[in-house]
């Protein structure tokens, strides 16, 4: 039974014109490239992830001057010499940045090298100053090192691999190599992507079903052989720049499908929207529709599918030159020096040859933090 | 907190028959701006056996607070103030601090919920019995045999026509209207002392509404429930409810009796919302004749389209003759499934029709028509000119990556009309005759309510300066007081620049304010025609009669007649003799019996 309610109203002066609450929490002078740039910032592992990849890639022009050593420079005294710390104090005394030199000497019982500091005499590090030649952005022959070693004594902060070459140095020079692989693949599997998969999701039927199988092929197939047995097609007379060229471009041509596969199902998706159908409507053309109406809701996500396809290609280029089928010497890549610890004996008795895995690991991850922070902004008007 | 505060629970002070007391119930979002919290002290109470009704608009706050009685907030919202009182002595405990386990227990067995869609609402992959009988395994009130026994009997009572065999159905496998029965026998099954329903109807047909209402209805009288109904619609809380609570931007604007607020509204906002609710003219104004054969700017001749679904094929148009006249608004009524948004993508071309039909164009009074489905190149680039569509989604119909000023001027560049001044003109002026600040032009959609993009859209179907403009079901997105403006507006529109309107719509309230003329159509074919003045006042079809029935009135003298929606919106053979399909299921054909009035039916 129900009983009386008492009719009551919101004593509040009230005008029908009060808008009833704002029609967006979000800014409305913003553009869509504002509000994802907001929503990214937001996402702290991401700009955290784009800063370090930020200042990784803008340091690879200047890394031979950041570096101490040159990459092929040698010090047969310091075989697989242990990494060394740079010291401020010496006996309670403030010195300045300074290392103590290392002596070698093979332990013939063990059949390893030992090293003893001499912790007596301090050498300061040298700044600005003269160390191996090298070609500054490959044009102009200098000298000039931010950093060396004081005269008879070394500076191996990450230790030396067999044949005496600073790792450090080593893996700043090889980040040259290896960082661009990623983005020269990505624009090789970019290209094939989108055009490929724009092709099957605009014009469906055939090419879509051609584009399809011909994608599920080449995912059905081992990754590994196929790589290898393409690279070992590359002659090995090429130069490390041929070589890395031909790299890329089979990483590129073997990733594709994915981002084809992106590209299709968000054409697929965008087609089937209000505002296409408009488009269609009022009498655009394919093209226009393509351009003005499609390609911008998508640009987006395929910066982000990209994002996240270039570790693909930076563990592929380590993994090929791990094995050996990659970059080769003279050539300096993590790869490559990763090479060096395939010899367990090595690892064991000498760790920091593998020190590359550090930065492949740190990269790797960035790219993908990076990816997933860019997936989220992307979609600024999905209310999380 | 005091639990007996709240200015509605003194009158039911005895505790007895009070199911539900929500106590100056605060919500906020935790990460927003506004400091404001979103549903700000609300207060009301349900008897055991008593509907209350959450009315509101987009935005009111009117679902947050239902979910907050089982605390199934979104991410990010968090009560932070008030209680919710629930259950008689004893068990009588509040629902906000309750510890998980227990509430657990209240969820789905004491208090049950009834959601908007019930297609996400279901699981895909589970039978609807098997749904059904887990709520009584879960809570432990019955075996395995048991619960199906009583899962049966409740599948009948909501009305399913075989409940053994819709015990064994998929959601996919069930119409909407039945999956809504689903959804009412899974919430009612363990008889709960509450039930809450947000939006039960909204996903529905009208017809089917009247009919899912009238069941909820018997429901709570025969079990004693209290019902807690969330809706937008007045005309739905007029038939179901005894009580009404009127949300606003999180506040309680008005609550009393629904003949009390209904009749008598008090607060200017609720009469604001009666004003707004489109309403079927009892004695509608007559409508000035037609002139007879008046010069046709769009005429459909013998309209059929076919679509396959796998191995069988759907009739979605069936023989469909009208003309629209020039300077005329012809509205097109059906529930879904009827062939009108099919008639609108024929009419913009963007599909093509069976062989057979014509579709013809008249650009200009007294000029030979042409036919549109022979055009190619320039011809068709010209019938896009001068017809345009208003869409039913302003949200997808508008990109979000473009700015508003772009988007209007995208016909303009499309077509290559103007240099960049005079697109920026013609936007300006454009945005201003739809009642946009033409300052607006550099802003992205989002910053743009529904009914300000649906705006937005109009504009940019004028921007042509088009003869015939298509409207599919343009306000049927949109708040009922916004969709008052967006058909004020249309409607002025119309008139001053002398257009000619094909408005297709679900809801008949809606066209009667607007339609010169109203086709009716049911199964892809035309049921009856009429000015609305003939239409509404004496429909002769049994189908559109139940339409009428159906559409629920914000008056609770004037209740759905149930008997009548479900004769008409029932199977055809439940219709009169002379109104059923001729054994070629073609149907009676299409007879003038007044001017201007077409009714199928045999002579």
């Amino acid at each position: 039974m129900s009983r009386a309610w008492k009719h009551q109203f919101d004593p509040e002066p009230w005008s029908p014109d009060d808008d009833a609450g704002p029609a967006s929490r979000l800014d409305p002078g913003a553009s869509a490239g504002r509000l994802m740039l907001r929503r990214f910032l937001r996402h702290r592992l991401a700009v955290l992830a784009a800063l370090f990849l930020g200042l990784s890639y803008l340091s690879l022009p200047f890394v031979d001057f950041l570096a101490p050593y040159g990459a092929n420079e040698r010090d047969v005294e310091h075989l697989y010499a242990p990494p060394q710390p740079i010291h401020l104090f010496h006996e309670g005394r403030f010195v300045g940045p300074f290392v103590y030199p290392t002596a070698g000497r093979a332990d013939l019982r063990e059949y390893r090298w030992r090293y003893e500091t001499d912790a007596t005499r301090p050498m300061p590090l040298g700044f600005f100053c003269p160390g191996a030649p090298y070609r500054f952005l490959g044009l102009v022959e200098t000298r000039l090192r931010l950093v060396c070693p004081p005269e008879g004594a070394t500076l191996h902060l990450l230790g030396t691999d067999r044949l005496g070459r600073d790792i450090l140095s080593r893996l700043a020079i090889g980040a040259q190599l290896s960082l661009t692989v990623g983005l020269l693949g990505i624009a090789v599997s970019f290209g094939i992507g989108v055009t490929l998969g724009g092709m099957a999701g605009y014009f469906g039927g055939r090419t879509d079903y051609a584009v399809q199988r011909l994608s599920e092929i080449l995912k059905s197939l081992p990754e590994l052989p196929l790589w290898l047995a393409l690279s070992a097609a590359v002659p090995a007379h090429w130069s490390p720049v041929a070589v890395f060229l031909c790299i890329s471009v089979i990483l590129g041509l073997l990733d594709w499908p994915g981002l084809a596969r992106a590209v299709r199902s968000r054409f697929l998706a965008l087609r089937e929207e209000d505002f296409v159908m408009a488009a269609e409507l009022m009498g655009a053309s394919p093209a226009r529709i393509i351009g003005r109406h499609l390609l911008p809701n998508f640009a987006s996500h395929l910066l982000a599918s990209a994002t996240l396809s270039i570790p693909a290609m930076i563990l592929g280029e380590t993994a090929l030159s791990f094995l050996g089928l990659g970059l080769r010497p003279p050539a300096t890549s993590w790869g490559v020096m990763l090479n060096d610890a395939q010899n367990l004996t090595a690892v064991e008795t000498y760790p920091w040859v593998s020190a590359p895995m550090i930065p492949v690991i740190l990269v790797v991850l960035s790219f993908n933090f990076l990816g997933d922070g860019l997936r989220d902004a992307l979609d600024p008007y999905h209310d999380s | 907190m005091d639990a007996t505060g709240g200015e509605t629970t003194g009158l039911a002070g005895d505790g007895t028959g009070t199911m539900l007391t929500v106590d100056s119930l605060s919500i906020r979002f935790r990460r927003s701006a506004a400091a404001r919290p979103v549903v700000e002290d609300v207060s009301f109470s349900i008897d055991a056996g008593e509907s209350v009704a959450l009315v509101g608009e987009s935005g009111s706050g009117k679902t947050l607070t239902c979910r907050s009685i089982l605390r199934i907030l979104p991410r990010g919202a968090e009560v932070c103030g008030g209680a919710i009182q629930f259950g008689c002595g004893a068990e009588r405990a509040d629902l906000l601090r309750l510890p998980a386990k227990r509430l657990r227990d209240v969820r789905g067995s004491r208090i049950s919920m009834i959601f908007q869609e019930p297609m996400s609402a279901l699981s895909p992959l589970h039978t609807i019995g098997a749904q059904t009988a887990e709520v009584l395994r879960l809570h432990g009130q019955a075996s395995r045999a048991k619960a199906r026994e009583e899962s049966l009997r409740m599948f009948e009572r909501v009305g399913f026509p075989d409940p053994d065999r819709a015990f064994r159905s998929y959601p996919f496998q069930l119409s909407g209207g039945l999956r809504q029965r689903a959804m009412i026998a899974m919430a009612m099954v363990a008889r709960p002392k509450l039930l809450i329903a947000d939006e039960p109807t909204t996903a529905l047909d009208v017809t089917l509404q009247a009919q899912v209402l009238a069941l909820i209805k018997t429901l709570q009288a025969e079990t004693g429930m209290a019902v807690l109904l969330v809706t937008h619609d007045l005309g739905v809380v007029a038939n179901m409810a005894d009580a009404v609570v009127v949300l606003r931007a999180g506040r309680v604007m008005e609550s009393g009796n629904c003949a009390d607020v209904l009749g008598r509204p008090l607060h200017g906002y609720t009469r604001k919302l009666m004003m707004a609710a489109p309403v079927i003219p009892e004695c509608p104004a007559p409508s000035f004749p037609c002139p007879a054969g008046a010069d046709a700017i769009l005429e459909f001749h013998d309209i059929a389209k076919t679509f396959e679904r796998g191995d069988r094929t759907v009739k979605a148009l069936n023989g469909v003759d009208l003309r629209l006249r020039r300077g005329e608004t012809l509205a097109i009524v059906g529930e879904s499934g009827s062939g009108k948004t099919t008639l609108a993508r024929l009419a913009m071309l963007a599909d093509r029709p069976d062989p057979g039909g014509r579709i013809l164009f008249r650009p200009d009074a007294g000029k030979p028509a042409m036919d549109l489905l022979d055009q190619t190149g320039a011809g068709l680039l010209g019938y896009r000119r001068s017809a345009q569509m208003v869409f039913q989604d302003p949200y997808a119909s508008l990109s979000p990556r473009m700015t508003v000023g772009a988007i209007i001027a995208e016909p303009l560049a499309i077509h290559g009309i103007g240099g960049a001044a005079e697109r920026r003109e013609r936007v300006r002026a454009l945005m201003a005759q739809v009642g946009l600040d033409p300052a607006w032009t550099n802003r992205y959609p989002h910053a743009f309510s529904g009914g300000q993009r649906q705006r937005i859209g109009i504009a940019r179907a004028l921007a042509l300066d088009p003869a015939l403009l298509i409207c599919d079901e343009p306000t049927s997105a949109l708040d009922v007081s916004v969709q008052a403006q967006v058909l004020d507006l249309l409607e002025s529109i119309k008139t001053r620049l002398g257009l000619s309107l094909m408005f297709i719509s679900h809801d008949l309230a809606v066209v009667a304010r607007l339609a010169d003329r109203v086709a009716v159509m049911r199964a892809g074919q035309v049921v009856e025609q009429a000015p609305p003045g003939i239409l509404f006042s004496a429909p002769l079809h049994p189908y559109t009669q139940a339409l009428i029935a159906a559409s629920p009135e914000p008056d609770v003298s004037r209740p759905i007649d149930i008997a009548t929606v479900a004769r008409g919106a029932g199977r055809p053979d439940l219709w009169p003799d002379s109104f059923r399909p001729t054994p070629d299921r073609s149907g009676p054909p299409l007879l003038e019996i007044a001017p201007g009035h077409f009714v199928r039916r045999a002579a």
